[in-house]
């Protein structure tokens, strides 16, 4: 795909952001590459469980966009990959992009037969690890592209041969080797994304040894019919109904042990996720600790919802410290208002922690010459050299914000092309 | 055109070992021809249609294979020269269903039966051909519209730009300075707007209007005719597409009596204290005198359901900013800043921080309970619901309220309180009207559509869209609103939603130009057509379009802006002399397919039952199912609409008169939260059923034997059960009587 005149825009980042940036600039008519390092697009909008406020699931704008995408011939997907390594400067970026082996050409159907072939289990990615899945799997049921992936311990090993065998349509390459393309693009826009603060830093609050203190992450995999538990928000320990349960505000964000900024999302996260309880426990308990709701614009009428449901109580104070109760194992909540000091003491049955948000892709992970603030989010100041930030990659931000900020990056990238 | 249908049926993925093959290829051999294939999305198999549409004269390619919403890429041609239908016997037929059954086989072949009658019926598309114009044009010359304008003209666009007022810089020009929007977000930052005026007037591809007004928005998408009154002329201006940036205003304070506004002289608003930063006095009004102390009276009017409901977004940063003024001028002031919450969202928390380290502010949560005159000593604020639990009262020189924000067209103009009703269908019953839009005669645009003279609302004055998937779409195709008119936003995100909404007008001029329909259904070249001599005026379809395609002519006959059009269809199902249809879409196509399905006699005891399912959320919600190997009853014939609201109580009649058992439509899910693409399809679905109640009546047939219902597509894993109940349902009610 080297573009002979140079007008291309690469978009690094299949999630949202990257995707609509991709689809928004090819729709305008221009040539675009969209590289995304998981085998599939949708990245984490596609393990949310509903979008507040309106509570509709991710995949009804995503089957809208796949449409888009498998009609537009000026997008090229290539899925796997990442930016290895990057020459060039402003006008003309000469990436190099490595692309892992999937093991699976596009011949391939999605029969699932090589799946029904193969014995062994690996950690279900899309599902955070949270459940097994078949070595030779479809990444989720509305995969796009809608193509299988083996493992690579599966192609190694004796059941890269069952599923060769099983595969009607020639589609599976056990000697698939990683393989480097090079494009040239005179635009580049950095859509990377986010991950989860890393809860395993928050022993304070219990993760990790107290049992039922689970991410607000793994919530939406738990309450997402696509996951584990088919849509059952359950505790993890026994699988059991929710009697009581809390959640955490601000787990690592505005905190300068961890994060110092805000999250931007959390609050909303956690009050739909609040919301996702009561639909299913008419009766559950739901206590939210936090420092400031920030649920911004029209959101607000959500929040003021969900505050009249007499079985939800806001307590004002961050979660100091989470203990196991020595009866029955489970979280034991310290709350300390943050300007009283007052401290409380609560057990619940389970305790989410709506943990921040941080850039995925840092100066490590990301080889192109990006300007970014002190946290690693990407700053717009680079705008002039042909680099340009769009969604989480360079702020917390909701869907809504991503889709916002993605348009736009499409519009700066076409600018690129126009000063060509 | 003489038709040639090629049909081509592919025997992978389980299809030629669960199908008896000879019985499809009987059917398929009433095209010109019908071939097999064992994977046809391989390169060969697409080589073999291919050569046949180059060599064969094949105009009409009918694939029978995997679902439609697969392999859209491979079996791709020009839909103005080959008509192109999928049957499905994958996912809806092997993959659901026992294989090598009868019944299975019934399916398979019913399929085939209703896609080759619509492969024989549907013709290509003709593009609209009209020579369109591609300028943009930005009305509102605040901070959105002069950097929409200034980011279109950046990507060679020809921009013009409309200001009301005398001057551009909108709200922006009135303040003193910005909250910091850049790293590291701890300083304030000049608000650079007068270097924006700057670059927008120099811009050689940006024409300026100011003092001017938008007196008619007439026409549609690349054929927009605006007639634009300035320096003392009127002018109309043919342009491509439209960025909404007309902004807000502050919320009248006036409004706000129990926070001393208007009655406590030393009471101001937080533009009123911008005023008094650039001046660098803070003097309180009431005698001039120094303010020693100030409070920030946050959510003035905001997350207030008396007032504003929703949250103004800005105002807990745009204090801590004015704060910060204030503290840099007056060393020995105090500030109080009470809040319900401190909202200062991602980075802004730096500056939040930055500001609390300043012992001279003083921040609490609280809210006011009461607001008096403290005499000398300025106001005096009585707090309730402290983190210390009682009541508190303060004393400051001076109050700021920070009020919030409303956009320009939430507010009706002087003269234009509200909008005349359109006046309703002559024979329209109350139970069958379409649900009711809300304009508001905000004088901002002045449309000359028949529905309204703005975009409709969703809520407090901001536009209708799918605000999280697809903000920008608004139910006026090639209108885009941006910045505060959209949602209450800050200036930063004002700047961002410029260049989006910008980059939204580019593409639909780009579209239109080509004759392509815009968001959801981009690239569909097709367009209803009217068969005028059978209108009776009924005005359904000019009332039911969600994007108001259709204005009316004095004798009351539809008068379609194509170009406004997105071909959601909806009017070819409002219309009860269906006289609106696409080339390769019709009540005639959809209706064929449904006599196209085979209806065993009585005595066979296999009853029939149609299903129309919305093809974006309850038709990929059956191939998820079918992906899982759900199976479901194989009595369902599915027949996929581009929306519930195509359909069309013929249809329904054609099905219960041929002997059908049952029909049921599965739309998208609808109210204030609903997720139907074309916004009132599912819901008109719904109204239109309630109608079909006499005519079951009429019939002497059970109401039983139609079902709604509202599925989304993440509730996949259901539908196997919808479809098994509703056939369990209608074998409870014994075969319908009209059954030969």
């Amino acid at each position: 795909m080297n573009d002979s005149d140079g007008k291309l825009i690469a978009v690094i980042g299949g999630g949202i952001s990257g995707m609509t940036t991709a689809l928004e600039a090819a729709e305008a008519g221009y040539k675009v590459l969209l590289v995304e390092q998981e085998p599939f697009l949708g990245g984490r909008v596609a393990r949310n469980s509903k979008y507040y406020p309106k509570l509709c699931p991710p995949s009804c704008g995503l089957e809208i966009n796949f449409k888009r995408l498998a009609r537009n011939p000026d997008v090229r997907v290539l899925t796997m990959a990442r930016v290895a390594s990057v020459a060039g400067g402003p006008g003309n970026w000469e990436l190099s992009i490595r692309v892992e082996p999937r093991f699976v050409n596009d011949k391939c159907t999605a029969c699932g037969k090589c799946a029904d072939a193969c014995e062994t289990k690996i950690p279900n990615p899309f599902n955070l690890g949270l459940d097994q899945v078949k070595g030779a799997y479809l990444p989720h049921p509305m995969a796009y592209p809608l193509r299988y992936v083996l493992a690579p311990k599966v192609a190694a090993g004796p059941d890269g041969a069952k599923c060769k065998a099983a595969c009607t349509c020639d589609a599976v390459v056990l000697d698939d080797k990683p393989q480097t393309i090079k494009v040239n693009a005179a635009s580049v826009v950095v859509a990377t994304g986010w991950k989860p603060y890393d809860a395993a830093k928050l022993g304070h609050l219990g993760y990790g040894t107290v049992k039922n203190v689970v991410t607000n992450v793994a919530m939406e995999r738990l309450a997402s019919p696509t996951g584990h538990t088919g849509g059952k928000i359950v505790r993890p320990s026994d699988g059991g109904p929710i009697t009581d349960i809390a959640f955490a505000q601000c787990a690592g964000s505005r905190d300068e042990n961890h994060l110092p900024y805000c999250s931007g999302v959390c609050c909303m996260a956690t009050l739909k996720q609040a919301v996702l309880v009561r639909e299913q426990y008419p009766d559950a308990k739901i206590t939210v600790h936090y420092i400031d709701v920030r649920a911004m614009g029209k959101y607000e009428t959500f929040y003021a919802k969900l505050q009249q449901d007499p079985k939800v109580t806001f307590v004002r104070g961050v979660v100091a410290k989470v203990s196991a109760d020595p009866a029955t194992g489970d979280p034991v909540v310290e709350s300390e208002d943050s300007l009283t000091g007052k401290r409380s003491t609560t057990k619940t049955g389970m305790l989410v922690l709506a943990t921040g948000i941080v850039p995925a892709a840092g100066k490590d992970d990301c080889p192109l010459p990006l300007d970014r603030d002190e946290f690693g989010f990407v700053t717009r100041r680079q705008s002039k050299h042909g680099l340009h930030g769009a969604g989480c990659a360079s702020r917390p931000n909701s869907v809504a914000q991503c889709v916002q900020e993605a348009t736009g990056a499409a519009l700066k990238a076409i600018q690129d092309l126009a000063a060509r | 055109m003489d038709k040639k249908i090629g049909v081509y049926i592919c025997t992978g993925c389980d299809i030629g070992t669960s199908l008896k093959l000879g019985p499809l290829e009987k059917i398929g051999a009433k095209g010109a021809f019908c071939r097999q294939h064992a994977q046809l999305c391989s390169p060969d198999g697409t080589a073999l249609i291919r050569n046949d549409i180059d060599k064969e004269g094949v105009n009409t390619v009918l694939v029978a294979a995997c679902s439609p919403r697969e392999h859209a890429g491979t079996f791709s041609y020009d839909p103005t020269k080959v008509s192109l239908e999928r049957v499905n016997l994958r996912e809806l037929v092997v993959w659901s269903h026992a294989a090598n059954d009868e019944d299975t086989q019934a399916l398979a072949e019913d399929y085939l039966r209703m896609g080759l009658v619509k492969a024989q019926k549907m013709l290509p598309v003709e593009p609209l051909g009209e020579k369109t114009d591609r300028t943009i044009l930005v009305v509102g010359g605040g901070i959105t519209g002069l950097t929409a304008a200034l980011e279109a003209a950046r990507a060679g666009q020809e921009v013009i730009l409309v200001e009301k007022q005398a001057k551009l810089g909108g709200w922006m020009a009135k303040l003193h300075k910005r909250y910091p929007f850049e790293a590291p977000y701890v300083e304030l930052q000049p608000t650079g707007i007068e270097e924006l005026v700057k670059q927008v007037t120099s811009d050689k591809r940006i024409r300026v209007l100011t003092g001017a007004k938008l007196e008619k928005t007439a026409g549609g998408p690349g054929l927009f005719d605006v007639t634009v009154a300035h320096d003392g002329t009127t002018e109309t201006l043919r342009v491509g597409a439209i960025v909404e940036a007309v902004g807000g205003q502050p919320y009248d304070a006036n409004k706000l009596p129990h926070l001393g506004y208007g009655r406590l002289h030393n009471v101001v608003t937080s533009l009123d204290f911008e005023a008094m930063a650039a001046k660098g006095k803070f003097e309180r009004p009431g005698d001039g005198a120094t303010a020693k102390s100030v409070a920030f009276i946050q959510c003035a009017g905001s997350r207030d359901p008396a007032h504003l409901p929703y949250c103004s977004t800005h105002c807990c940063m745009t204090s801590l900013k004015q704060a910060r003024y204030y503290r840099d001028a007056v060393a020995d002031g105090k500030v109080y800043i009470i809040y319900k919450d401190m909202r200062t969202p991602a980075q802004y928390e730096q500056f939040y921080k930055k500001t609390q380290e300043d012992v001279g502010i003083f921040l609490t949560k609280g809210e006011v309970v009461e607001m008096a005159d403290g005499g000398s000593s300025g106001v005096k604020i009585t707090l309730d619901h402290t983190p210390l639990g009682e009541k508190i009262d303060l004393q400051a020189d001076l109050v700021v309220l920070a009020t919030g924000m409303v956009p320009a067209t939430a507010v009706a103009a002087p003269g234009k309180a509200a909008a005349p009703p359109p006046p309703p269908a002559p024979d329209a019953k109350k139970e069958d009207e379409a649900p009711k839009d809300v304009y508001i005669a905000s004088d901002v645009l002045n449309l000359q559509y028949r529905q309204g003279p703005e975009p409709p609302i969703l809520q407090n004055g901001f536009p209708d869209s799918h605000y999280i998937c697809f903000p920008y779409e608004s139910r006026r195709t090639g209108i885009y609103p941006a910045g505060t008119v959209r949602a209450p936003m800050d200036a930063a995100d004002c700047a961002l939603d410029a260049a989006g909404a910008a980059l939204k007008a580019i593409q639909c001029a780009a579209l239109t130009a080509q004759g392509k329909a815009v968001h959801p259904r981009t690239g569909d070249m097709g367009a209803p057509e009217l068969y005028m001599s059978r209108c009776t005026q009924c005005k359904r379809c000019t009332e039911e379009c969600p994007f108001g395609t259709y204005n009316e002519d004095e004798k009351g006959n539809p008068v379609p802006n194509l170009t406004r059009c997105r071909r959601c269809a909806i009017c070819m199902g409002s219309c009860p002399e269906r006289i609106i249809s696409f080339k390769d879409y019709s009540v005639d196509i959809i209706g064929s397919m449904v006599k196209a399905i085979d209806v065993p006699p009585e005595d066979e005891e296999k009853p029939r039952i149609v299903a129309f399912i919305c093809e974006n959320d309850a038709y990929p919600a059956a191939d998820l199912a079918a992906r899982k190997h759900l199976n479901w009853s194989p009595h369902v014939r599915v027949i996929p609409l581009r929306c519930l609201g195509n359909i069309n109580l013929v249809w329904i009649a054609d099905a219960l008169s041929k002997g059908i058992d049952g029909v049921l439509l599965i739309g998208c899910k609808y109210g204030d939260d609903y997720q139907c693409h074309f916004i009132k399809g599912s819901e008109l679905a719904n109204i239109r059923m309630s109608k079909i109640k006499e005519t079951l009546q009429r019939l002497a047939l059970e109401s039983d034997r139609i079902r709604v219902l509202q599925l989304s597509l993440d509730e996949f894993g259901t539908l196997p059960g919808i479809f098994d109940d509703f056939a369990k349902k209608v074998e409870e009610l014994g075969p319908n009587p009209y059954k030969m």
